[in-house]
């Protein structure tokens, strides 16, 4: 069942681990994300919860996915499975071909630093802490040294359209630029997948568009692969494939043929944004 | 190590972040540290200050007392073995290897000037109690034997009487006045402060033993308060104390009940009961001072349990874009320990306050030493390592998903 064997999973944990220019390449083979068989269950109290049940699936690098679901679908469970934060009962995750799903609790976290940007409904910025500062995060937990550290956020933020703002604090900033920081944090440190859990939830039509644009804008110019859950459909209509998940499992896995018509491209929509 | 700055760096920022909780929360380590500096600056100096007092005493000295207390002195007393001027001459004539002996009674007495009247020290002494006190006649003479043995009408005065008596005249030539008899002053002592007991050894004037029983004290014609040897070092004093006995127990038969009418001190034995003392005072203060800051350290680590629960979203954050369990542990360990060190700091300031205020009101010389600040130092920060422990800990073990979900 396993197409990578362990120690080759171990070489490439490494390979990422030094941050090999070389990872990257070496991932876009295979399928980017492959769930095999997952589950979860939650034991409370005297009840077992099914909460994902033998989910298959299989995402290519530089797709669009959006996954949608009433509450208690077993959606936040997916994500929370995909992004490394749980692991799952039972079946294989592999992420770049690395079996992620039995590695050890820090492993864990180096994946996540490494291979997995998170974009959050509430945005979950560090309180009275710059932009910039809080775009270095992720590379503090790499040990990137300060001057490389604020050089890489500064892009980051840059490509947010952002660079004004470097050293505004949450607070200082509205709804759609502090998920754009977020944005920045989650790109700082290049991964190949972007996790976006509700990202628009917290925000008006018009800084939703602005933030979707820019998350399209990613998918199209850098070939992130980006999971995004949602319950709006006008959003998950953008998707290249859109997820249904009930009752702890995939209900419905549908391609979107043709891109909805009647918006404005990435890179204008970016341009454009104040 | 730059690693090492830069986590002390967000610490301060976080600490930064909350500045009036931070402070509240330090008050405790702060004040132990504080205590802690100011007592062992205080110990230090105490001891130094009572060091000093007993060399004042003169050195390698050995007493001999009239036993007191237990009911026994007074049959001691009844039956006449008290210490006296024979005593001393016995001493003086058989202990050879002696660097001098003398004797000492005193009372106080209103002493007149031509200027001035004053409650003054008066002490009987004989020709060698300068030598033995290690005084020095710093204007006029000593007294002599002739003096002594003819009970002359002569005395020295000390610092603090000369200047109570004659203010900053020098007195030697004027005489002074004691009931109706006066007594010419023939020399000035150089000044020596208090005693280990609390006496000004400057408060005094001191006269021939014969002319102090006949003029100041009638009554105790021969009786002396004290008899006092020096011995030429301080390997010599115990053998002379030895003799010394012998030659009391021959002189003193033994009482009835068999107990000595005297007793037989030397300046070691003050030392060791300072010491003694002093020792026991340590340990309590330093003990108060300990538990100020283990009080000031629960205060810590109640604040960084709080703290950690209010910051689960941060701490959820960090660990999903990348931090590992021990970077959330060195996070708020660092925090701990930043603060209690910033208290210790603050704690050394408030010390050396402390200390300039009590070298005011004690008149001592007391300083906050290197060994003081690196103590200082070195508790805060491990303070902040043990009472940080728990909620770094308790920090690094959240799970991300819970933690995230904390609003």
């Amino acid at each position: 069942m396993a197409r990578a064997p362990a120690h080759t999973s171990r070489r490439q944990l490494r390979l990422i681990a030094e941050g090999s220019a070389r990872t990257a390449d070496e991932l876009v083979g295979s399928p980017l994300i492959e769930l095999e068989g997952v589950g979860k269950d939650y034991v409370t109290g005297p009840e077992v919860v099914h909460a994902l049940i033998d989910v298959e699936l299989s995402i290519p690098r530089g797709q669009f996915v959006a996954i949608v679901g009433a509450s208690g679908s077993g959606k936040s469970t997916l994500m929370n499975i995909l992004g490394c934060l749980d692991r799952p009962s039972y079946g294989q995750y592999r992420l770049g071909g690395v079996d992620v799903g039995v590695r050890s609790v820090d492993d864990r976290a180096l994946v996540r630093n490494r291979l997995i940007g998170f974009v959050f409904q509430g945005f979950n910025l560090l309180p009275r802490t710059s932009a910039l500062e809080n775009v270095e995060l992720p590379l503090l937990y790499r040990g990137t040294p300060k001057r490389e550290r604020r050089r890489l956020a500064l892009q980051a933020l840059d490509q947010v359209g952002l660079l004004g703002r470097a050293s505004h604090r949450p607070n200082e900033l509205s709804g759609g630029q502090q998920q754009r920081v977020a944005i920045a944090r989650a790109l700082v440190t290049r991964p190949p997948v972007l996790l976006a859990d509700e990202p628009t939830g917290n925000l008006d039509s018009k800084t939703t568009r602005e933030v979707m644009d820019l998350l399209e804008q990613l998918v199209a110019d850098e070939g992130i692969t980006l999971v995004l859950v949602t319950h709006e459909e006008d959003i998950a209509a953008r998707a290249h494939r859109v997820i249904s998940v009930r009752d702890g499992k995939i209900e419905r896995d549908d391609y979107n043929t043709s891109p909805p018509s009647g918006r404005p491209s990435g890179p204008t929509a970016l341009e454009s944004a104040p | 190590m730059s690693a090492i700055w830069e986590s002390v760096w967000l610490a301060l920022c976080s600490i930064g972040r909350s500045k009036l909780r931070s402070m509240l929360t330090v008050l405790g380590v702060l004040i132990g540290t504080a205590a802690v500096v100011t007592v062992v600056a205080l110990g230090e100096s105490a001891r130094e200050q009572v060091s000093a007092q007993i060399q004042s005493l003169g050195s390698n000295l050995i007493y001999i007392f009239n036993a007191s207390g237990e009911g026994q002195s007074q049959a001691g007393e009844r039956a006449g073995y008290r210490l006296s001027v024979r005593d001393a001459e016995a001493i003086r004539r058989q202990v050879t290897g002696l660097k001098a002996i003398t004797v000492y009674s005193s009372t106080a007495a209103q002493v007149g000037s031509e200027f001035e009247s004053a409650r003054v020290d008066v002490v009987g002494a004989d020709q060698d109690y300068v030598t033995v006190r290690g005084y020095e006649v710093v204007s006029g003479r000593d007294l002599t034997l002739l003096e002594v043995q003819g009970k002359a009408k002569v005395c020295l005065i000390g610092q603090t009487a000369s200047t109570k008596l004659f203010g900053s005249a020098d007195p030697v030539g004027h005489s002074v006045r004691i009931g109706r008899h006066r007594f010419s002053v023939v020399g000035r002592l150089s000044p020596k402060g208090q005693t280990p007991f609390g006496t000004d050894q400057d408060d005094r004037i001191i006269m021939p033993i014969g002319s102090w029983h006949a003029r100041v004290s009638p009554g105790k014609a021969g009786r002396v308060d004290m008899i006092i040897a020096s011995a030429p070092d301080s390997a010599t004093v115990d053998g002379l104390r030895n003799q010394m006995d012998q030659v009391m127990l021959e002189q003193h038969r033994t009482p009835p009940d068999g107990k000595r009418s005297y007793r037989l001190l030397t300046q070691d034995t003050f030392r060791q009961n300072e010491e003694e003392i002093y020792g026991v005072l340590s340990v309590v203060l330093v003990s108060v001072a300990a538990i100020s800051l283990f009080v000031g350290g629960v205060g810590v680590m109640n604040i960084m349990l709080v703290s950690v629960n209010e910051r689960r979203r941060e701490i959820g954050t960090r660990l999903a874009v990348g931090a590992r369990r021990r970077d959330i542990r060195w996070q708020f360990l660092a925090e701990a320990m930043t603060l209690t060190t910033l208290g210790g700091i603050a704690g050394l300031g408030l010390a050396q306050g402390g200390i300039e205020v009590l070298e005011d009101r004690l008149g001592w010389a007391m300083q906050l030493n290197f060994a003081a600040v690196l103590t200082a130092l070195g508790t805060s920060l491990t303070l902040g390592l043990v009472f940080g422990l728990l909620p770094a800990q308790r920090a690094a073990r959240l799970d991300p998903i819970e933690a995230l979900r904390h609003e």
